[in-house]
């Protein structure tokens, strides 16, 4: 496969993760589109043999911290909820409403750490590799976000069960 | 992928990752824009410009201008694309071969469903699902062993009332760990949405149904082969 292959089946990891971390569908896609241009002009610096999806979450995470995060604050809760998957007819919409509107209430740090890990499924280590902290603070952060999430859960199905489809 | 202990057995954080695929998963399967796609076709990484720079070097053929000027009639004569993977090709012809056939449009038939796919599972060394595609009007008619580009291909084709079939290629992949949205293509008259997952690639064929209905069978298929 051709290094572009390999990168244009990344795109749609890419696209759900700034989904998740933006509130429009439309600065989403910019931000992958940023992200892809930026990736490709830097391509020399990918280490081959490393994981490629961690390193254009990388690229991401920087791109989103320079452009993104710094022009505008955080978005306005009641935006751009997305269309839900299909099970998540199954779940209580408006649970997920919540939840969504709490995690879009976190700080972008935390929103980072949350999503890299309960969203993209990367360990600490991969998601202080991704965005360049020490697992500490990853640790922390996680932590801090899911004591704001807290009083949303009470509304989610308990962990596990459920045929909620997980796409890895 | 390697998880800490912690976050493994931790029912609430279970909980935030089920919602968030619930909010944020159906993007996985919608069409990637042209224009995400669009940088990564413009032009070569610079890794890429110097590798071919230093081959054309090596290969001697000039110096300064030559080089710049073989660069550029290179890149004017082959530009890279985003590929068509070789066996989306083959699905569209094996559909064109299969689909009018009136006595022989399959090896085994419907009748034989579970001898069927247990058959073809065997042959591509990975376990097969024959998609049931009543829900969106098309019925099993059977499937049959193909030759694939480096290995077997099972070949399943659906009919609907009217007599419109529809042809699912699938093949092992041995890149494995791949996923891809669905992509579609035209090849000829023949239509065909494809996608990677894990270990399998597939291609649902059609000559005779809009993109959109093709879209919505290949939804129906997407969601019982990835429960």
């Amino acid at each position: 496969m051709s290094d572009a292959d390999a990168i244009v089946t990344l795109i749609p990891r890419l696209r759900r993760y700034a989904r998740a971390l933006c509130a429009e569908r439309v600065a989403a896609d910019d931000l992958v589109q940023d992200t892809l241009e930026r990736a490709w002009s830097k391509f020399h610096l990918y280490r081959r043999g490393t994981d490629l999806r961690a390193w254009l979450f990388t690229v991401m995470h920087n791109v989103h911290v320079n452009q993104v995060r710094a022009a505008r604050p955080a978005a306005p809760l009641d935006e751009g909820l997305p269309e839900l998957a299909q099970p998540a007819r199954e779940l209580d919409g408006l649970v997920l409403r919540d939840l969504d509107g709490a995690i879009r209430g976190l700080s972008p740090d935390q929103r980072e750490v949350l999503l890299l890990v309960a969203l993209e499924d990367m360990s600490y280590d991969e998601a202080a590799g991704a965005l360049g902290i020490p697992i500490g603070t990853v640790m922390s952060r996680l932590a801090r976000a899911r004591e704001k999430l807290r009083g949303v859960l009470s509304g989610l199905p308990p962990g596990g069960g459920k045929q909620l489809k997980v796409v890895k | 992928m390697s998880k800490d202990p912690t976050t493994h057995e931790d029912a609430e954080l279970k909980a935030i990752s089920q919602g968030l695929h619930a909010l944020h998963d159906a993007v996985l399967e919608e069409p990637v824009p042209e224009r995400l796609v669009a940088p990564l076709r413009a032009r070569h990484s610079r890794w890429r410009r110097a590798a071919l720079a230093a081959v054309w070097i090596a290969l001697g053929l000039g110096v300064g201008a030559a080089v710049g000027w073989e660069l550029h009639a290179w890149r004017s004569v082959v530009l890279p694309q985003v590929e068509v993977p070789g066996f989306v090709k083959r699905a569209a012809v094996a559909h064109a071969v299969y689909s009018p056939e009136v006595r022989h449009p399959v090896e085994v038939g419907a009748d034989q469903e579970q001898h069927l796919v247990a058959w073809l599972s065997k042959r591509l060394g990975t376990p097969l699902r024959a998609p049931h595609l009543e829900g969106v009007g098309y019925f099993l008619v059977g499937g049959r062993l193909l030759p694939g580009e480096s290995g077997p291909v099972a070949h399943f084709m659906y009919q609907c009332k009217q007599g419109t079939r529809l042809t699912l290629y699938v093949r092992a992949n041995q890149a494995g760990n791949n996923e891809s949205a669905f992509r579609y293509i035209a090849e000829g008259n023949v239509k065909v949405f494809y996608w990677i997952d894990r270990k399998l690639g597939y291609a649902l064929s059609s000559a005779d149904i809009t993109r959109d209905d093709l879209l919505k069978v290949a939804n129906a298929a997407y969601q019982q082969l990835n429960p």
